[in-house]
């Protein structure tokens, strides 16, 4: 290697140590500002409510779904298996947009919520978004694997 | 040692490769559109939307995968001066670029029917327009700088500095919590993905790949035809 290869090869591997150094830090503080959705139990934990819009993450509770159909106002809860939250959905939208909620929008499935908080357990919901998860598979897979008893309880998610 | 890497070599390769090339190309694309949208099954949840994930996955895997290229010869680039590397980012750039868009409109067309929304600043949707920029500002480097050899220094600068957002888009869905859901394939677990559409999604990887291969081959060659013109020459010999 010719000398002022190495010279820039130096001058390379040290600036990659600063700079990963660096990245650590700022990794670290970004670590408590990305939080794109909180859980319930977050929010139950947290002393302080959070105030403006947030969103909150989990699962729709199984049976908590209700709609009024005179309000078009859809009810939820939405759950982490350990806390509950409340979740009141104003959707003046649904009327005028069909399918508003999102296809995946269903009971036990992922859901986030954006909206505010109006007590530790009540959110008015301003927007809905289902998550999907990682797993992929043909209606005819899920089926035979809900009646065989294989169904992983991860693929609820 | 480095003879391999002259960049006149690509003038040597038969035409019948890049026939050979196109072939292969067009059978893997058009066997994998057959497999991805027709044979292959509907989602148990989202029902036919999970097609636009045979377009979506590759073009997202590519455009991470020639970034990182990219990145690795820039620095090769910067410390041992092989010029040829820097053709070779240049070269892949456009194509990288292509695909990251191709990632970002497939993805808003199958959030909004899955989701409820075509964007969400999440860490992993935000990482991704991060990385498209990344592509932006290194092609306009090379269009705004007229002097070659500061062109070369601050792209690859710029391709370096974006290969630390690569991992950053990669784990995003682990790090944080995201509405993206979390890789399907990995390396060292068994696939949450059923094989009846693993398979097609792979088909359609490996003629995505192919067909970069082919553009970067054609985009190589004309930058190595316009260095000629511009009496660069000397830099190719090196």
């Amino acid at each position: 290697m010719t000398p002022s290869r190495k010279k820039r090869l130096t001058y390379f591997l040290v600036s990659a140590v600063v700079v990963l150094i660096l990245g650590k830090f700022i990794f670290n503080s970004l670590q408590k500002n990305t939080i794109y959705f909180f859980s319930p139990t977050d929010l139950y934990l947290n002393s302080e409510n959070p105030k403006g819009l947030i969103r909150v993450g989990g699962l729709v509770k199984k049976g908590s779904v209700q709609e009024n159909k005179n309000e078009a106002t859809y009810t939820f809860v939405v759950t982490d298996l350990k806390n509950d939250i409340y979740v009141e959905y104003k959707g003046i939208i649904y009327v005028e947009y069909k399918g508003i909620l999102p296809n995946l929008f269903q009971e036990e499935k992922g859901v986030v919520v954006e909206g505010t908080l109006k007590d530790k357990k009540f959110l008015l919901g301003k927007t809905i978004l289902a998550k999907h998860d990682e797993n992929y598979m043909p209606p005819e897979v899920a089926e035979a694997l809900k009646k065989s008893g294989n169904w992983n309880k991860k693929y609820d998610q | 040692m480095f003879s391999l890497f002259q960049l006149k070599k690509i003038f040597q390769l038969n035409e019948n490769f890049f026939y050979w090339l196109k072939i292969t190309f067009l059978s893997l694309i058009i066997f994998g559109l057959i497999l991805s949208l027709i044979v292959s099954p509907k989602d148990y949840l989202q029902g036919d939307t999970v097609r636009i994930m045979y377009v979506h996955v590759p073009a997202s895997w590519l455009a991470l995968m020639i970034f990182a290229a990219m990145g690795i010869s820039s620095i090769i680039t910067l410390v041992f001066k092989i010029r040829v590397f820097t053709i070779y980012a240049k070269s892949l750039a456009p194509i990288g670029f292509t695909f990251s868009l191709i990632s970002i409109f497939t993805g808003s067309l199958w959030g909004q029917p899955t989701w409820g929304t075509f964007w969400t600043w999440d860490a992993r949707l935000t990482s991704m327009l991060v990385l498209v920029f990344f592509y932006i500002f290194y092609i306009l480097s090379w269009k705004f700088i007229k002097n070659f050899f500061v062109a070369e220094k601050y792209s690859s600068i710029l391709a370096i500095i974006g290969l630390a957002n690569l991992p950053i888009i990669k784990f995003s869905v682990e790090w944080w919590n995201t509405l993206h859901q979390p890789a399907s394939i990995k390396l060292t677990e068994s696939p949450a993905i059923h094989s009846s559409m693993l398979m097609p999604l792979l088909i359609m990887f490996l003629g995505f790949s192919v067909f970069a291969l082919f553009i970067f081959f054609i985009r190589y060659k004309t930058e190595v035809l316009q260095l000629q013109e511009n009496k660069l020459n000397k830099v190719l010999k090196k």
